[in-house]
């Protein structure tokens, strides 16, 4: 049947750590269905027993039906218990109505298989709702914590890594607790039942079918090891198979120009020919596994016949421990289809765990601190210029400062001022990417980056919205330490444009609204003719309920980053921050968006970061950064007067023109 | 299908003819081994009892060891109950040691062929996709490539394996197991003529339920993960919104949906093992109750009964089998479909058959037309006529979508022209085998593509003789040998996948000291030095005429200064020639180029003005010529738009 949670499987899960503690954790999930996994365990309960029973009965129904001799001699199984409750369906005359007999206890046996049936249905039902609930709860946490977390995870794990978290690693859980533990659960019953009944009929033998088992257990390992080893094997040549494919279908153009196809096939047959080697070793050695575990109970049925034989003449009383015999064999029968079971499962164990594991310390990673108790509040500004708060949205915003040692509440009015002192910053212990860097924005100006690629421009625009945390008091904002202010406050009070466009799943409209969600369809609609970019929404199929997908894959380069300047101007925020916002476009284009961007800028204290020259000319100031360092700062005309770095850069330009 | 499969699977044949043939074996001693069990069964049981034998039985005389029979009315005595005992369990033993040898060369045998048979398929996409033109790849887009070749390969292989081994041992196992209960029990075996009927039946009912269930599971499945790698890639924006709560809540909302949709699905999935389990347990019943009857009437034995259940559940048991391969069969369906879509597509570039090679390296372009799609109403190049002698260097100028990059890749014939003709060296570029053609031309492409391994090997893509001293000079020209000596490892070092170890600009030298290698006539560099400082632009530039003075240069590029100081340059708007001419003559004639220019220039142009007013003025202006061009932009989205709609399709 088709299953999903079978998907990006991979037999070589790395052994989990630490097992008991991630597979408690993963049962305080079903803490919340506690009622249920009562019934649940209560019906695998049932149904092992149901398995059991019905081959207990088995025993001495078949023997009765044989039997010629009139009872009371009769031996039906030898255990009297079971003897007495067959011949309780029919005292004394069983060879005399045989046919009493075998439809009673047939009705019997069918009883218990129904009820087998309806506690094996229940069970699997209640699973189902449980474990749909489950899984979707751990993945709403962990979506929810993986929103929190600072961006430095991001930075650091690569985006594939943290989906493995959502898709296989949630998925195998799923399967633990919806197939792998009632399975096992009812595997083990079933198993130590059956051993219970063995050692009730002869010990002796029961004790031979331990130590076989023992045996088999042994072979499993061996051969399971080997299949593991291999299965790695397996997995690292896919992993190169793939790698090779994407990286050569993706270059698969200068493949081309380079006259290389032949070469990058043959090559390929190498990593090609590997694979299949380790993988025929890998699944050769798995589907050993099969056959081993369909002969298993044929081995033991053998070997207990034999045994059981000698016991039985050497015994002195063959008669009745040769009916012991059959009975024991047919519960043999019953046992190898849960060995095959746990068998089978013990692997998706070890994934589950470890898939658990991995889940439970993305869930542990520590999310953003935020202490910060400084908030964004509606503001109304009366003449005097004292600041209320207001419930409505004023169009003007204020900073409630509570003061913990006065228990006062002071309000600042959001202007936009942005101060560095002496910021020094690096993202890893020892490594410096800023230096010492100080600089001021005062409300409504324009303070523009230059350098080049990791000099720290764009580390300077990650400490301003907190991706990235400095020590106390070295970053103020309308003269408050920004550490102070709530992380979501602050960011809603600046708006980025980055070099990266992101857009989402849905329409043109819902894509802009994303910088205010209460924001009308008139105010989107004037926030992107503003950005210049209604002119190409009104062009596109569906307008502004055009559908865009995969990130805005059928938009141009401009047309997603003119949307980028729409939502942020939807957001109307006092500050803004233009992240190498048109470093990809072409001149051409970027007057079109230049334009957007002057008015989005109009008003607004703005952090360009550009490696272009032409679009941070008319900044107010202009930091040229080297190696995390302001080496010069000034107007466009100051910096061309000090013949400079900036000077160079922008010669340079012009000279070779 | 299966077929396909099949021909698939072709240069191991042997291991394929192999692996059915152990199966069967595999399958008949599994089918016999219930005999053997119940023969040891009956002899005890009558035994106990005590009842005289009602059936021949033959067995070794240990005391003698001779075979003999002991004939039905033989009251069993000890001795024969342990030879007989002995006899059928080491047959047990022997047959159980086979059946897992069997089933174990079978394993193993699918293994290989399974391994062999994903090897060729995935050899045989490989070498197809390296024969794609660039359009075929554009029509199956790259992306979708990958995961043919890989995700739809791998379904391919399981199902492969899955045919080999278990389609044969299903039906085998259910012939088998049919015949024998028919041997050995004509009366109770009729059983089985209801209940496989009545089994597959539910179970083909119930798949074909489930089974849409489940696809429209998997497809809200993946749209919910498809949301998680949105947000992950877009996190930075997220954050910088405060959307956490927000896409926490589309996200809950996904994940709802797909629980309840894998509830629906899995709520009837759940309904198999009951209905299933009903129908197995009421054929046992039946057995019961009809051989209950005979054993009571003393017409067969209790150990023949039990073998008719082993019978009855390997052959129910087989009837699901087959039920699980059809399911499964249907589901890589698609997976296969897919390949063959990729096996079966012609390359749309035909090799030409002249053996002429590129000598002089002049280019002409005679009233060229093209179009991505083939398509003369949606002409991306329109009428170009363009003469380019050899050893010229040729600037392209132009906005994004006018052509640019369209034009230089009909030069080696990435594409071929809808009309007109290109010529190379006076010759058609359609007459030159691909190779020669491609050995002439060089082209630095706009995406720039390093391949993991040392800066050296990729290096050796261009030519894979090169001497170091040859490496050194091609770098050198590129402006790539100072930062290649300042790396630890120099020329050795380990670039990583797709060339992460190095910036955007270091790539792109890379890109041109690798094209230079081959030592080309014609050398196109598309918008290759974008990343590149004005300065090392310049030295590139200068660099590539000492190193190669006679090689035909053309240059796209977005700066003007780039440009400037070609042989002529060519001004594309909107997929025509608008001016060719040098950078003094355009400055003059051409209003775009004026432009472009002066769009670049204007803080120089304007020096000193620096006051916002006066600036914000010259925005305007030179927007209000820009804005009147957007109209064939905006079409270009909408051919793209439509262009996803149909690899939807």
């Amino acid at each position: 049947m088709p299953r999903p949670m079978g998907r990006g499987k991979g037999m070589n899960a790395p052994r989990p750590q630490n097992i008991k503690g991630t597979v408690a954790r993963l049962l305080k999930y079903l803490k919340p269905h506690a009622g249920k996994m009562v019934v649940v365990f209560i019906c695998v309960l049932i149904n092992a027993f149901a398995n059991i029973a019905g081959t207990a009965i088995l025993a001495p129904l078949l023997n009765g039906l044989a039997a010629v001799k009139p009872s009371p001699d009769l031996t039906l199984t030898n255990i009297a218990w079971l003897d007495d409750f067959a011949y309780g369906f029919a005292p004394g005359n069983i060879v005399a109505d045989k046919i009493t007999y075998l439809t009673i206890l047939v009705c019997t046996i069918a009883g218990i298989y129904v009820i087998g049936i309806i506690a094996n249905y229940i069970c699997n039902r209640l699973l189902v709702s449980i474990s749909t609930t489950t899984m979707t709860t751990i993945r709403n946490e962990l979506f929810a914590h993986m929103q929190k977390l600072p961006i430095k995870v991001f930075d650091t794990n690569t985006h594939g890594e943290l989906m493995t978290r959502f898709t296989n690693d949630v998925d195998v859980m799923n399967e633990f607790i919806a197939r792998c533990i009632p399975q096992v659960v009812s595997s083990v019953l079933t198993i130590v039942g059956v051993f219970a009944m063995m050692f009730v009929l002869s010990w002796q033998l029961a004790l031979v079918m331990i130590a076989m088992l023992a045996c088999m257990l042994v072979v499993v390992k061996v051969i399971g090891g080997k299949s593991q080893k291999n299965f790695v094997a397996q997995q690292e040549a896919v992993g190169k198979l793939n790698g090779y494919i994407e990286e050569l279908i993706e270059g698969q153009k200068v493949v081309k120009a380079f006259n290389h196809e032949e070469i990058a096939v043959a090559e390929f047959d190498k990593i090609n020919t590997y694979w299949q080697t380790v993988s025929a070793k890998a699944n050769g050695y798995a589907n050993i596994m099969g056959p081993i575990m369909n002969n298993l109970s044929h081995f033991f049925y053998a070997a207990i016949a034999i045994v059981g034989a000698f016991i039985a003449i050497s015994s002195g009383e063959p008669l009745g421990f040769v009916g012991i015999i059959a009975a024991f064999l047919m519960y043999i029968r019953n046992i190898s289809n849960p060995i095959q079971q746990i068998a089978q499962q013990i692997n998706m164990i070890f994934m589950a765990v470890a898939g658990g594991e991995r889940v439970f310390k993305l869930l542990d990673t520590p999310v953003e601190v935020d202490d910060g108790y400084v908030t964004l509040v509606n503001a109304e500004v009366d003449e005097q210029g004292n600041i209320t708060e207001s419930a409505k949205r004023t169009g003007r915003w204020a900073w409630k400062h509570p003061h913990s040692e006065t228990g006062e509440i002071t309000y600042t009015e959001l202007k936009g001022d942005v101060r560095f002192e002496d910021v020094t910053f690096g993202y890893e212990e020892n490594k410096t990417v800023l230096r010492d860097v100080s600089l001021f924005a005062k409300p409504g100006q324009k303070i523009a980056f230059v350098g080049s690629t990791g000099a720290g421009k764009t580390t300077i625009t990650n400490l301003i919205n907190r991706f990235y945390d400095v020590p106390d008091g070295k970053i103020r904002y309308d003269g408050i330490n920004i550490n102070k202010i709530k992380k979501a406050d602050l960011r809603r009070s600046l708006a980025m444009v980055l070099q990266d466009t992101h857009l989402f799943t849905g329409t043109v409209m819902d894509n802009i609204r994303y910088g205010r969600l209460d924001a009308t369809d008139e105010e989107c609609i004037a926030a992107a003719k503003s950005a210049n970019a209604h002119q190409f929404i009104k062009h596109l199929p569906d307008g502004y309920n055009t559908m865009l997908t995969r990130d805005g894959e059928n938009l141009s380069q401009g047309q997603r980053q003119l949307l980028a300047i729409a939502r942020a101007a939807v957001a109307d925020p006092p500050v803004l921050i233009l992240d190498e916002a048109t470093s990809s476009i072409d001149t051409r284009t970027e007057w079109l968006i230049e334009k957007g961007m002057d008015a989005l800028m109009q008003g607004r204290t703005t952090f360009v970061i550009a490696h272009r020259l032409s679009t941070v000319r008319n900044s107010n100031a202009i930091m040229v950064l080297e190696h995390g360092e302001i080496i010069e700062r000034g107007n466009h005309d100051d910096l061309i007067a000090q013949k400079g770095k900036y000077y160079q850069l922008y010669t340079g330009a012009f000279e070779l023109s | 299908m299966i077929k396909k499969l099949l021909q698939g699977g072709k240069g191991y044949e042997k291991q394929s003819i192999l692996t059915v043939v152990f199966v069967l074996l595999e399958t008949a001693l599994e089918v016999i081994l219930p005999m053997f069990m119940s023969n040891i069964l009956n002899t005890m049981q009558l035994f106990s009892q005590p009842n005289p034998l009602k059936e021949n039985i033959m067995y070794l005389q240990f005391s003698s060891f001779k075979v003999v029979t002991a004939t039905a009315g033989t009251v069993i005595t000890s001795t024969m109950l342990t030879d007989i005992v002995i006899t059928y369990g080491v047959l047990m033993v022997i047959s159980a040691v086979l059946s897992l040898t069997f089933g174990a060369l079978a394993g193993k045998l699918a293994a290989v062929a399974g391994a062999g048979f994903s090897k060729t398929i995935r050899s045989r996409l490989f070498s197809k996709i390296q024969s794609f033109s660039f359009s075929n790849v554009d029509r199956f887009s790259t992306a979708s490539l990958v995961t043919r070749s890989t995700t739809d390969v791998n379904n391919a292989q399981q199902s492969f394996m899955m045919i080999i081994r278990t389609v044969i041992r299903a039906p085998s196992m259910l012939i088998f197991s049919a015949v024998m209960a028919f041997i050995k029990a004509p009366n109770l075996a009729w059983i089985f003529l209801i209940a496989v009927p009545l089994l597959g039946v539910v179970m083909f009912f119930l798949a074909s339920r489930v089974h849409p269930l489940f696809k429209s599971m998997l497809k809200k499945y993946d749209s919910m993960n498809a949301g998680v790698q949105e947000d992950l890639v877009a996190i930075r924006v997220v954050k910088a919104f405060v959307r956490e709560d927000y896409e926490e809540e589309k996200y809950r909302a996904q994940t709802e949906e797909v629980r309840k949709a894998q509830l629906k699905a899995e709520k009837l999935m759940v309904l198999m093992n009951p209905l299933v389990s009903v129908i197995m347990y009421g054929a046992i019943i039946s057995l019961l109750v009809i051989g209950g009857v005979d054993i009571a009437n003393g017409r067969i034995e209790s150990g023949t009964l039990t073998a008719m259940m082993t019978y009855c559940t390997q052959i129910l048991m087989s009837v699901m089998m087959i039920c699980f391969i059809a399911v499964q069969l249907v589901m890589s369906r698609a997976s296969i479909d897919r390949l063959w879509e990729v096996l079966d597509a012609e390359p749309d570039i035909k090799d030409g058959e002249n053996d002429k090679t590129v000598n002089s390296g002049s280019i002409q372009f005679v009233d060229v037309d093209f179009s991505y799609s083939n398509n003369a109403d949606n002409l991306t190049l329109e009428h170009i006529n363009l003469d380019i002698k050899s050893g010229e260097i040729v600037g392209v100028i132009g906005g994004t979508g006018d052509g640019k990059s369209s034009l230089v890749q009909l030069i080696p014939r990435f594409y071929d022209v809808l009309n007109g003709q290109v010529l190379v060296d006076g010759t058609d570029v359609r007459e030159y085998s691909l190779f020669n053609l491609r050995e002439g031309v060089a082209m630095v492409l706009q995406k720039n593509v390093l391949f993991s391994g040392t800066i050296r090997e990729n290096l050796l893509w261009g030519d894979k003789d090169a001497t170091q001293e040859q490496i050194e000079q091609a770098c050198q020209a590129a402006c790539a040998d100072e930062f290649i000596k300042s790396f630890p490892d120099g020329y050795d070092t380990d670039l990583g996948q797709g060339g992460v170890n190095v910036s955007g600009g270091q790539k792109q030298r890379l890109c041109i000291a690798r094209a230079l290698l081959k030592k080309p006539k014609i050398m196109i560099l598309d918008d290759s030095t974008s990343a590149v400082d004005t300065a090392t632009d310049a030295k590139i530039r200068s660099g590539l005429r000492e190193h190669a003075a006679d090689m035909t240069t053309i240059i796209i590029a977005q700066r003007i200064s780039s440009v400037e100081d070609c042989d002529k340059i060519v001004v594309l708007d909107d997929g025509k020639i608008n001016a060719i001419g040098t950078h003094e003559q355009l400055l003059k004639t051409c209003s775009i180029y004026q432009e472009v220019y002066h769009s670049q220039q204007k803080a120089t142009v304007e020096d000193g003005a620096t006051e916002q007013p006066v600036e914000t003025k010259t925005v305007k202006k030179s927007t209000k010529t820009a804005s009147a061009k957007t109209a064939p932009k905006t079409k270009t989205t909408k051919k793209s738009v439509k262009k996803g709609g149909e690899d939807n399709a």
